[in-house]
């Protein structure tokens, strides 16, 4: 069964935390990863990677840099799942 | 030449998680070596099965997410430099006078062999993004420097088992030659991982005394049979004289010599007329305005191998002459086990505060002298008489490294 916005919201934000230790509240819809939670390209590599695993989606690498905001991710994640 | 103390020190060892807990240890006599009880002893069958894993696990000092993004050897670094600095009392110094030399002998091995076993069983995809910073030797000096915002050059001096001398010296001679008022200097290892066990057992470099690990590292004694794998690491807070006592800083001594020489005779086989070394020793001393009669303590290379216990004694007669016999010497590899490339940094610590104490440690698992070493090893510690002597730590590295340090107390 597919995931909800807010389910996938609460996954990417356990993945945020655990690659970062941000906490996982602050990862809101609005914010910018880069911006407003500081995530370098390497740590969002490493959460990307994850995201896959544990949403069973693939993000291809050219889709990255258009995921700026938590909202564009958990979209992305939400209309691509398996 | 600038003068240069020490100002802070700070380590994490098979002895202890800290510099002076780790002293303690040493001087209480115990072992930091014990059987392994990873599940890769079995699986790959390792003939050697102990080694000196650090008393208190990376793990639990630093944060999951500092942790994710260093190699253990990195941790060690970062945990043994944030105690020296702040032993040093955090000075306040600006960022481009403030400089880190802190060396690897392996690098990060863990880190690059793991993502190879990645790569082989889930694909290149899954390789973390951060392998390469992590597995680059200078990334210990790189973390530290960046937790630390210097900014006078950050510096790796790869010598294999020389190696965090040779740091240390490097950072002795930039604050000498004013390249940097206060440079953090030092070594780790973090290798304990089967392939350098297998890669070390192969050259017959290792003790195999699975059945008494804690008795495994025994330089100088008859039985000894090879060196013991440890890991960790040692930091130092260099900085120049006049601006450490202007500020009040507690000075533990001075570094008066640091002296690198080569060999070019084997690969990995000592010199066995050990002249490289003598010339070490030697170069060390002329930099302190020092005779060899003005030596009082050795902390010695002295990893537990046959020919390379006996290769540093003709050294040391080479130097000292009559006056070896006047030497109180140390092995502390016998409680310590062989640290690698944070060996000359953990010892360079225990030198210091031997001197600053006066108390040389003892040497553990010394049951039978090697006759052909006669030098002057007590088994238990032993008062230093002479205050302002000087004392010596050495260490020699495959590739004929030779790298010598000097203290003296200020």
């Amino acid at each position: 069964m597919a995931l909800s916005s807010q389910d996938v919201l609460a996954g990417l934000a356990e993945l945020v935390n655990d690659e970062t230790g941000i906490a996982a509240d602050a990862v809101q819809m609005e914010k910018s990863f880069t911006d407003d939670l500081d995530i370098d390209s390497i740590s969002m590599m490493t959460i990307v990677v994850n995201a896959e695993d544990k949403f069973g989606v693939k993000i291809p690498d050219e889709k990255v840099k258009d995921l700026i905001t938590v909202a564009d991710a958990v979209n992305f994640i939400t209309e691509n799942q398996a | 030449m600038r003068r240069v103390v020490v100002t802070g020190i700070g380590a994490t060892t098979p002895l202890g998680g800290d510099a002076l807990s780790s002293w303690q240890a040493l001087l209480d006599g115990k072992s930091g070596i014990a059987s392994l009880t990873d599940d890769w002893i079995e699986k790959y069958e390792i003939p050697v099965t102990f080694a000196g894993k650090a008393k208190v696990a990376a793990l639990e000092v630093l944060t999951p997410q500092e942790a994710k993004r260093l190699d253990p050897s990195s941790q060690f670094a970062l945990i043994s430099a944030r105690e020296a600095w702040k032993d040093a009392g955090e000075p306040e110094v600006a960022p481009e006078r403030l400089a880190v030399d802190f060396a690897t002998g392996i690098g990060g091995v863990w880190t690059l062999l793991d993502a190879f076993d990645t790569l082989k069983e889930r694909g290149p995809r899954r390789v973390l993004p951060m392998t390469v910073p992590m597995l680059m030797p200078n990334g210990p000096a790189a973390a530290i420097g960046m937790d630390l915002g210097a900014r006078a050059g950050v510096r790796t001096a790869v010598s294999a088992c020389a190696s965090g001398n040779e740091s240390i010296a490097n950072g002795f001679r930039r604050i000498q030659l004013g390249e940097a008022d206060v440079v953090v200097a030092g070594g780790a290892e973090a290798a304990i991982h089967p392939l350098p066990i297998a890669a070390f057992a192969a050259m017959h470099a290792l003790s195999k005394r699975n059945d008494e690990p804690a008795r495994a590292s025994r330089p100088y004694d008859v039985d000894r049979d090879g060196f013991v794998m440890g890991e960790g690491a040692g930091a130092l807070v260099l900085e120049e004289y006049e601006s450490a006592k202007a500020r009040g800083a507690k000075i533990y001594c001075e570094i008066v010599g640091g002296a690198v020489t080569s060999d070019a005779y084997h690969i990995t086989a000592p010199d066995p007329e050990g002249s490289g070394a003598a010339r070490a020793v030697l170069a060390a001393l002329e930099m302190a305005g020092a005779t060899p009669s003005d030596v009082e303590h050795v902390n010695a290379h002295a990893t537990s191998t046959p020919v390379g216990d006996i290769a540093e004694y003709t050294a040391l007669k080479r130097v000292f002459g009559d006056h070896t016999d006047s030497l109180v010497v140390t092995a502390t590899k016998s409680a310590t086990g062989h640290l690698l490339g944070g060996a000359g940094a953990v010892e360079a610590i225990f030198t210091l505060l031997a001197l600053k104490e006066q108390m040389s440690p003892g040497t553990i698992n010394l049951d039978n002298q090697d006759p052909e070493i006669p030098l002057n090893v007590p088994a238990k510690p032993t008062p230093l008489s002479r205050h302002d002597a000087i004392a010596i730590s050495n260490s020699f590295g495959f590739g004929g490294h030779n790298a010598v340090l000097a203290f003296r107390n200020v």
